[in-house]
């Protein structure tokens, strides 16, 4: 873009970004028709006969031929898919044979408690994880860097639903200090009206303390256990790009200027350090979709993990694609939202691109 | 041939063969790698779970899947009865199985690996050497598959494909290229024009042949970190689906399965769900171990 003159600078600018917005819809509308094919193709390959899943192994011939018809299974493959696409546009998932009710209805009612539990467990994961990384660039080599290497290595590699039977078997049955599965004590069930389907919220802001109290409880091990897991790989990522800025000609500058250490360390390196740690921030909230499923299943959580499990287990699979689609449509969002914060972030990409 | 020479032999900064040369240069890597404490106990964990699968039927006292007799042997605690680590509600002894789990686990990684990582080389060196919309199409397919969370895809597959052991191992196969593609099409990139590659093509050598000759060569220590890196995440990714159920059925001593029976279990007969989340946990930090202190030795960039 060489030839852009001065006047036109402005107008060009504005139109570079628009091109740019384009590309990236055109990209991520690519990615969703893409979840879109594997999910349609996925349901294809199914052994469970979908007709039979509708009106069961005793309905006449003429019921069954019928039911084939309205599902649309007699049209080519491509006119299926265009179906499909029309349905999943309009967020028609299908309908559960478990449930009875129809998929988004069930996605929406049971997302709510996976969204808390990610969030309560990316805030542990990076309220801890940043300053372990830090401390440890700052000591690099030294006993902090090294305890922080194996306490991150350890996240890596305990499976996540064995650490949480662990921390039931630990924390609540012996020790009693939290409540057990699920996401809050029956007695406490109906003290409060649901309305935002996020317990915390809901609680505080009725001013039902003891049923708060009970909420937070019931959510401290499942979303530490998250958050340990955010924290390993937030903290090693921490302590690389630390130990990148605090080896820049600035921090030298900074120094020499009489600085104190702490605000070179906190203030200078660390803000420049903060722009990549947002991508990766944003990347560990869209992998607790992932480590939930495990957890929400020891827990007993009620959310998309379970829901997800539960239909795999009765072979609900308009369900299990339905959910298999959501996560994947979540995942490519967090994805987009981490490039664009980045490239907001960082004055030089902003200026780049 | 005394120890002394053969040293001089490799580490001979005038090697007179290729052999020597590449001999020599494995040596002085192996030297690097063996100063890291840390990566030799990894390489010590990996290299006891092939040696513990492979003798599986030696080591194990008990048999994996028939138990003990169901009035006197169920859920005897670690270390009664020449149970190490006890028993579980079938009267089986729970290290004989975790011993025959192993073959199953080592059985996931090296199928994953030779499955996902010829589909990633391929992907990646074909997407990087021809360029265009090859590049974009196969590109475009990568992004895809990266875009679902790695468990939920492998979960949608073996729900339609059904459960088991074979089924698990191609999900996750299935989910793992992606990433072997993006860095086999970065290296290719990196070399796609240097001289060597215009000199082979200019002498004839087809594209199949240039891929495959001069340019996965190239890509694969990379890959193999990477893979080896991974390897954790499989293992971790396999122990999940089978303790969802859907990988190993039972009565296969899968770990992960033998976690999932062992579950109800957990507050009174707590070891029988304990004792195989340790074996996981040990083989995967092996992993890692062994794939950080590979990343230290060979890749360049990675070394401080």
């Amino acid at each position: 873009m060489s030839d852009v003159t001065n006047e036109g600078g402005r107008d060009s600018a504005l139109l570079r970004f628009l091109w740019r917005a384009v590309k990236l819809l055109a990209t991520v509308a690519l990615t969703f028709l893409g979840l879109l094919v594997v999910t349609f193709l996925i349901g294809r390959v199914v052994p469970v006969d979908p007709v039979l899943a509708v009106i069961g192994d005793r309905a006449s011939q003429s019921v069954y031929d019928r039911v084939f018809i309205e599902l649309g299974l007699d049209r080519p493959l491509y006119e299926q898919f265009w179906i499909y696409l029309q349905k999943v546009l309009s967020g028609d998932f299908g309908e559960s044979f478990l449930t009875k009710r129809s998929i988004s209805d069930d996605l929406a009612r049971v997302f709510p408690a996976t969204m808390e539990l990610a969030t309560v467990a990316i805030l542990i994961g990076t309220i801890f994880g940043i300053p372990l990384g830090v401390w440890a660039a700052v000591r690099q080599g030294k006993f902090v860097d090294q305890f922080v290497r194996v306490f991150g290595l350890i996240g890596y590699s305990a499976p996540i639903f064995w650490l949480g039977l662990l921390g039931l078997l630990v924390f609540y049955a012996r020790l009693q200090w939290v409540a057990g599965p699920g996401r809050i004590d029956i007695s406490f069930e109906y003290a409060f009206t649901n309305k935002t389907g996020l317990m915390l919220l809901d609680t505080a802001l009725q001013g039902q303390w003891a049923a708060f109290r009970n909420v937070v409880s019931h959510i401290i091990l499942p979303a530490g256990l998250l958050g340990y897991f955010s924290m390993a790989y937030i903290s090693r990522m921490t302590r690389s790009f630390m130990l990148n800025e605090l080896a820049q000609e600035y921090v030298i500058t900074a120094r020499v200027k009489g600085v104190p250490e702490w605000r070179i360390i906190w203030v200078h390196a660390l803000r420049n350090a903060a722009v990549p740690l947002v991508t990766v921030v944003a990347l560990s909230y869209a992998n607790l979709l992932e480590g939930s499923v495990l957890t929400e299943t020891v827990f007993a959580w009620p959310g998309l993990g379970q829901y997800l499990t539960n239909s795999l287990q009765n072979a609900d699979m308009n369900a299990v694609l339905g959910g298999t689609l959501v996560i994947g449509g979540i995942f490519v969002g967090l994805n987009l939202l981490s490039d664009l914060l980045y490239s907001t972030l960082d004055p030089r990409v902003r200026r780049q691109s | 041939m005394t120890e002394v020479s053969r040293r001089d032999w490799l580490l001979s900064d005038r090697p007179a063969s290729r052999r020597q040369a590449k001999l020599g240069q494995a040596y002085r890597t192996w030297l690097s790698f063996r100063t890291n404490w840390l990566a030799m106990v990894g390489l010590a964990i990996v290299v006891a779970l092939i040696v513990v699968a492979v003798f599986a039927d030696v080591i194990a006292p008990y048999d994996p899947v028939i138990g003990g007799d169901l009035r006197t042997e169920r859920f005897l605690p670690p270390l009664t009865d020449g149970h190490l680590l006890g028993t579980d509600d079938l009267s089986r002894d729970i290290f004989s199985r975790i011993v025959h789990g192993s073959r199953l686990t080592l059985m996931v990684v090296v199928l994953v690996a030779v499955i996902a990582t010829p589909i990633g080389l391929l992907v990646g060196t074909s997407a990087g050497y021809f360029g265009g919309w090859v590049d974009t199409v196969l590109m475009r397919l990568t992004d895809i598959f990266l875009a679902f969370p790695r468990l939920i895809l492998a979960l949608a597959f073996v729900a339609a494909l059904g459960p088991g052991i074979e089924n698990a191992i191609i999900a996750i196969a299935i989910t793992s290229w992606p990433p072997y593609a993006r860095l086999a099409r970065a290296e290719t990139l990196t070399i796609r024009d240097s001289d060597f590659i215009n000199a082979a093509r200019l002498q004839g050598a087809s594209s199949a042949r240039i891929l495959w000759g001069h340019v996965t060569p190239l890509c694969l220590s990379s890959v193999i970190i990477r893979v080896t890196l991974d390897m954790a995440g499989i293992i971790l990714t396999a122990a999940g689906l089978g303790f969802l159920g859907l990988g190993a059925q039972p009565p296969q001593p899968e770990w992960g399965a033998m976690i999932a029976s062992g579950r109800r279990f957990i507050i009174d007969q707590w070891w029988v769900a304990t004792m195989p989340g340790i074996a996981i946990f040990i083989v995967s930090l092996g992993f890692n171990l062994l794939g950080d202190g590979l990343r230290d030795v060979l890749d360049p960039k990675a070394r401080k």
